[in-house]
């Protein structure tokens, strides 16, 4: 068994860029990260991708070079990026390749996501009666976990507020406009308790990832970041999710309690070592839910933790350090991605105006997606 | 009456109730009807007329309108997911679009309620659930 290394990271802006494709953006990533690595795309033995509205990742090899190698879409929701580390790191770490490239990218239409039941196995009935709404699905998530842990729905302001902090800090980011928690809240109320400032918003980017085995990385780096461990969990019987017409009384954990659990533990880490975490903010209440369900924190605590400032920049555990979601937008084949290649630049130190203060050395990312599915993973310098 | 789906409903004394799909070997119900069950994992599900009251188990409004396949007339309408007793939680359309008037764990009953108009005009009906009147 080889360990696995990320060597070369590469992003495309996140946001919006008209004119151009999702695929081009997919393609400048891939080149921002294999020149990072210092390799070209001849030097890649494998690659692994996905997008969900932007196209198939196989065919970007017209754009960077048909060399043969085997290029495997990777079709995962919000876990695609995550689904395509894992596979990456399986190859590795198994020994059937050395060296490989994972590239997730997207391009979405404005507002939000509209999805055919049909494709999840529902009546048409669903949508037509307008309950196939993800934005209904985390507002009536958080009310029933604000009300189960007796938390007030005036920290979810404070959430977004961090989250707008951080975006304006990285040159990467969508929004570079600090809120204040108060405009936050006077903003129009999309599905109480929720309102427009507190949700991400589908969007454009890509980002791609250079990985090796572990005994090659300093041939590529000076700063190599170690894959520690990724995991992938489905939903189990009685957890909550997203387009659930319905839901059982016997209650279960979501599955980021398994997948994040089963990442720390093959890591050999607990969730009192980790420095510097991306957790899925698709709206501000799923930052509260996660911080807890990924064990970073207790249920119930994370409203003095957030008040106090301590998932800020500097803060005791600093969350989404990049401005996550809510200032980078929802890519949806791209965001698990970006989640690694933030945690590679903070652990190498190169994070600039949003780097975490005292020399992070552990990572760890969390996505979390219809239908029910979450993807975490630990890196360590 | 027309309703979106017909398959959705069952006819009992007490009225229309929603029809679920109970399993013969753990008791597991779901909503609508399905074939497999997601607890045990078999294959043996029998329909079952769904409790036509419950409590609510959460609740939010829709702020804006959903882009298609919703076919509504409202913009903006309540949902929630109602807990039937020993049976299962729903998902459902409410009648009431105040929060100040709404609060979990409130007493809440299975209404038909016209959403939208066909091609000819008729109110074509679906699901909800409204408060349930003080004695």
């Amino acid at each position: 068994m080889n360990d696995v290394a990320i060597v070369g990271i590469g992003m495309h802006r996140f946001g919006r860029t008209d004119g151009v494709s999702g695929r081009a953006q997919a393609v400048h990533a891939a080149r921002e990260a294999l020149r990072d690595a210092g390799l070209g795309f001849s030097d890649m033995q494998f690659g692994f991708g996905g997008s969900h509205s932007a196209g198939d990742a196989d065919t970007l090899v017209s754009e960077l070079g048909l060399t043969g190698l085997p290029f495997i879409n990777v079709a995962n929701g919000c876990a695609t990026g995550g689904s395509a580390l894992i596979a990456a790191d399986a190859a590795i770490r198994s020994g059937q390749h050395d060296i490989g490239i994972v590239i997730g990218f997207d391009k979405h239409p404005r507002g939000a996501f509209n999805t055919d039941p049909a494709e999840h196995g529902i009546g048409s009935w669903y949508g037509e009666t307008g309950l196939m709404v993800t934005t209904q699905f985390f507002g009536l998530k958080i009310q029933r976990y604000l009300h189960d842990h007796d938390i007030d729905a005036g920290v979810l302001a404070r959430i977004a507020e961090k989250a707008f902090r951080n975006g304006a800090r990285n040159p990467m980011a969508w929004r570079r406009t600090e809120l204040s928690a108060e405009e936050i809240a006077a903003s129009p109320m999309i599905s109480h308790p929720l309102t427009q400032y507190m949700y991400c918003a589908p969007a454009e980017g890509a980002v791609a990832l250079v990985l090796c085995r572990a005994d090659h990385a300093r041939r590529y780096t000076e700063s190599p970041v170690f894959l520690r461990s990724a995991a992938f969990r489905s939903r189990r019987y009685g957890s909550f999710e997203v387009f659930a017409p319905w839901t059982a009384s016997e209650r279960a954990d979501s599955p980021t309690v398994e997948a994040a659990r089963t990442a720390l533990e093959a890591a050999g880490i607990s969730p009192s070592e980790v420095d510097v975490a991306q957790i899925q903010d698709t709206e501000a209440g799923a930052e509260l839910m996660h911080l807890a369900e990924t064990g970073l924190c207790g249920h119930g605590e994370q409203e003095k933790l957030i008040t106090d400032g301590e998932t800020a920049i500097g803060g005791r555990i600093p969350v989404n350090t990049d401005g996550g979601c809510l200032a980078n937008g929802e890519p949806i084949g791209a965001s698990g991605l970006r989640q690694v290649h933030e945690n590679v630049l903070q652990l190498r130190g190169a994070a600039g105006a949003h780097q975490v203060p005292g020399d992070p050395r552990v990572g760890f990312t969390h996505v979390y997606g219809a239908p029910g599915i979450s993807a975490c993973t630990v890196l360590t310098r | 009456m027309k309703t979106v789906d017909d398959s959705l409903f069952t006819e009992t004394p007490d009225g229309t109730a929603l029809l679920g799909s109970r399993c013969a070997d753990c008791g597991a119900h779901t909503f609508p009807r399905q074939g497999g069950c997601p607890r045990c994992t078999g294959a043996s599900m029998a329909d079952v007329p769904l409790s036509r009251t419950g409590t609510l188990w959460s609740w939010t409004i829709q702020g804006f309108r959903p882009k298609p396949p919703y076919t509504g007339t409202d913009d903006s309408y309540g949902v929630g997911y109602v807990e039937l007793p020993d049976q299962l939680i729903v998902e459902t359309r409410l009648t009431e679009t105040d929060p100040a008037k709404l609060r979990i764990g409130m007493p809440v009953e299975l209404a038909l309620v016209p959403f939208r108009h066909d091609e000819s005009g008729e109110p074509v009906h679906t699901f909800a659930f409204v408060a349930v009147r003080d004695e």
